[in-house]
């Protein structure tokens, strides 16, 4: 199993208010699954997206990548895990601007200390797998939306990561380029990369092998999923979803980050 | 860290009108504390070379009545004081740092010396013994030295130098021509000159200012066989030594003084002979200028604090225009310790960019106050060595609150920054 989440609970404190995002959140990946969560927004799902990718730390709960529990890991020992375990696609694909696409593709490489020969090389390749090898030396601004997401899917693929995770990754592209990147992910996932997607948008969840909703905090499986052509279900788990309504109003945890800013 | 290097070059020169804009303090500060400390340098080795001179170390041995030279211009010479002879003489020329050694007879005189048209209206007159133009680092630039017969002979003959004879002269040949010197007819035989390394004859600040300031005293040269006639007998000597290297100078001085003092019967005990220790006037008055230009230096410095002031400032607004770019490193896996490396490396970069432009602007500069006010240039490898490693230190200090800043952002927040 790559990716063992039990039991999380993640609270938020704000003017000395607890207000919990996620409760009690079980997920459980296997190797070589492609996993779509869904789920409205305020729903806590970025907050689980920020705990699965080690940029956040759950309240209580126990976390384990790759069979290690990230309990007590520092700073600096989740950065590593980060740059080694998980490859994030964004919604906003954050390029660096001034960069061409082979030196943001090899970006975190630089992180794993690996020199810059085969950095470039690697990026490159990387490049090629997500079929732009034509575009290696253009800058962001000379690419198009579709372009853009498929060099930050390079990037995210660049260090072999164990879990591709992306968050919204259609959210900023037209149907056309969507489905070219969701074509991408299939592929990648068919080749035997784990992914993990976060969205709010069924059609695109539809792509996964398995469904998974969020809602108020509380992650369910959800029964009959699509599942991709030629794909087999490997079950969803859960199967007796439960709908527990909210304790709290939606948009709650985009009202926190918003007051954060 | 190369990468690092690479990309903080490439993100000055993404920002290339910021940058110079940033840079403009250490710019400044660093070029003007090189255009000083090149000028105090320059200035220095001016001192040092007029007082000290190389290769000549001539020390210059007179009376003294306290702190003051006696000048016998207005007053007799006291009791006590014994012509120095020539056994005296000897026995300072066996002084183990001494070379050589001359007696003289001198007097700064007004009006005293003329050619019946024009008057040397100062200058030095000299009675010499037939070793002082030697010791002291004059040579014959035209016509002759003194000769044996000339002492012997008691020969009314003289030597100018260039200024005596330019103001007496004024451009025609002197030699042959007769001078007055305080009445008593002279002719030039010839004209001196200092040999390169020779040095003026300096024997206190007051000496060392009219000789930079004031040129138009000459030098007349005449035997000190003759020196009674112009003025008068049993005169006491000034001792003129040349040490065997720089470093005896002192010594020399001193000892050859102590020879000569045991000889005084002074009953004035601030009466004695002092040997000049030109070193240590070069060391002062190097420190007269240092201590000048040192509150320069911290005037400089303050426009450094700025210029750090602003590196620190840019700095932070770089790091909030960038969140989202740190955001994004520290997701794909970069550590604390690399954002902050990556900040610093390219705030020091910037201030050591700047720090090199500003040694440019500092020489340049050097060489036009040089050319305003003469004064010499040397530029200073240690100082600019330091500006160097100063301003990159600048760079690294002000750059530390922005850079620890950028890593310490929570990259959660970090991405969501718009």
């Amino acid at each position: 199993m790559i990716l063992r989440l039990d039991h999380i609970f993640k609270d938020y404190t704000q003017d000395k208010m607890v207000v919990p995002v996620l409760k009690d959140v079980t997920l459980h990946v296997e190797r070589g699954e492609y996993v779509a969560i869904m789920g409205p927004s305020g729903s806590g799902k970025t907050t689980l997206m920020n705990i699965i990718g080690c940029l956040d730390v759950p309240s209580s709960g126990t976390y384990q990548l790759n069979g290690n529990d990230l309990k007590d890991c520092s700073d600096n020992q989740l950065s590593q895990i980060r740059n080694e375990s998980i490859g994030f696609v964004f919604q906003t694909f954050n390029l660096l601007p001034k960069q061409t696409a082979q030196e943001n593709v090899a970006l975190p490489l630089l992180y794993a200390g690996v020199s810059r020969k085969e950095r470039m090389e690697r990026a490159r390749k990387a490049l090629e797998k997500v079929g732009l090898s034509d575009r290696v030396d253009f800058k962001p601004t000379q690419l198009s939306g579709g372009q853009k997401q498929r060099v930050a899917i390079a990037r995210a693929i660049v260090t072999n990561p164990d879990i591709l995770l992306a968050d919204e990754p259609t959210g900023a592209l037209d149907s056309a380029s969507g489905r070219q990147v969701m074509d991408l992910f299939g592929r990648l996932n068919h080749e035997g990369m784990t992914v993990i997607m976060i969205t709010h948008d069924s059609e695109i969840a539809s792509h996964a092998e398995r469904v998974m909703l969020i809602r108020d905090g509380v992650l369910s499986g959800m029964n009959g999923a699509k599942v991709s052509a030629g794909r087999k279900d490997k079950n969803a788990g859960g199967a007796d979803v439960a709908w527990e309504e909210a304790g709290y109003a939606d948009g709650e945890e985009e009202a926190r980050f918003e007051g954060e800013e | 860290m190369l990468e690092n290097i690479r990309l903080a070059f490439q993100g000055v020169w993404d920002h290339k009108l910021r940058s110079i804009l940033t840079m403009l303090g250490i710019i400044i500060g660093i070029g003007s504390i090189i255009a000083i400390v090149s000028t105090i340098k320059g200035t220095n080795e001016q001192i040092k070379e007029n007082l000290v001179g190389s290769g000549n170390n001539a020390v210059n041995i007179q009376l003294y009545q306290g702190d003051w030279t006696l000048d016998l211009s207005y007053q007799s010479p006291p009791d006590g004081v014994p012509v120095i002879s020539q056994e005296v003489l000897e026995e300072v020329k066996a002084l183990d740092e001494v070379e050589d050694a001359s007696l003289y007879y001198t007097r700064n005189e007004y009006d005293a010396v003329s050619n019946g048209i024009q008057t040397l209206n100062g200058g030095l007159i000299l009675g010499v013994d037939e070793n002082y133009l030697n010791v002291y680092g004059y040579q014959i630039t035209k016509g002759r030295g003194f000769v044996e017969k000339d002492f012997t002979g008691n020969r009314k003959v003289a030597l100018l130098d260039k200024i005596a004879a330019s103001n007496l002269f004024s451009g025609t040949d002197p030699i042959g021509k007769t001078i007055e010197i305080k009445g008593e007819p002279f002719t030039v035989i010839g004209l001196v000159g200092k040999k390169a390394t020779a040095q003026p004859v300096i024997n206190s600040m007051e000496d060392y200012y009219r000789y930079m300031s004031n040129n138009s005293s000459g030098v007349v040269c005449v035997t000190d066989a003759v020196w009674p006639i112009i003025y008068q007998f049993d005169e006491p000597q000034n001792l003129m030594v040349r040490a065997r290297s720089t470093d005896d100078m002192t010594d020399a001085g001193e000892k050859a003084a102590d020879i000569l003092n045991a000889y005084l019967t002074v009953t004035d005990e601030t009466i004695k002979y002092k040997g000049e220790d030109l070193l240590e006037q070069a060391n002062k008055l190097q420190e007269l200028s240092n201590a000048t230009n040192q509150q320069l230096i911290w005037i400089a410095s303050i426009s450094l604090l700025v210029g750090g002031i602003g590196v620190m400032n840019i700095m932070l607004v770089s790091v909030t225009e960038r969140t989202r770019e740190i955001g994004l490193k520290k997701a794909l896996g970069a550590k604390k310790s690399k954002i902050l490396v990556q900040f610093l490396t390219e705030a020091a970069v910037l201030t050591l960019m700047g720090g090199i432009l500003g040694i440019i602007v500092g020489i340049i500069l050097a060489y036009v106050i040089s050319g305003i006010s003469s004064a010499p240039v040397a530029i200073s490898g240690p100082a600019i060595a330091l500006a160097v490693a100063f301003s990159t230190v600048i760079g690294v200090v002000f750059g530390m609150v922005p850079s620890v800043k950028a890593a310490n952002m929570n990259p959660i927040d970090a991405l969501r920054h718009e």
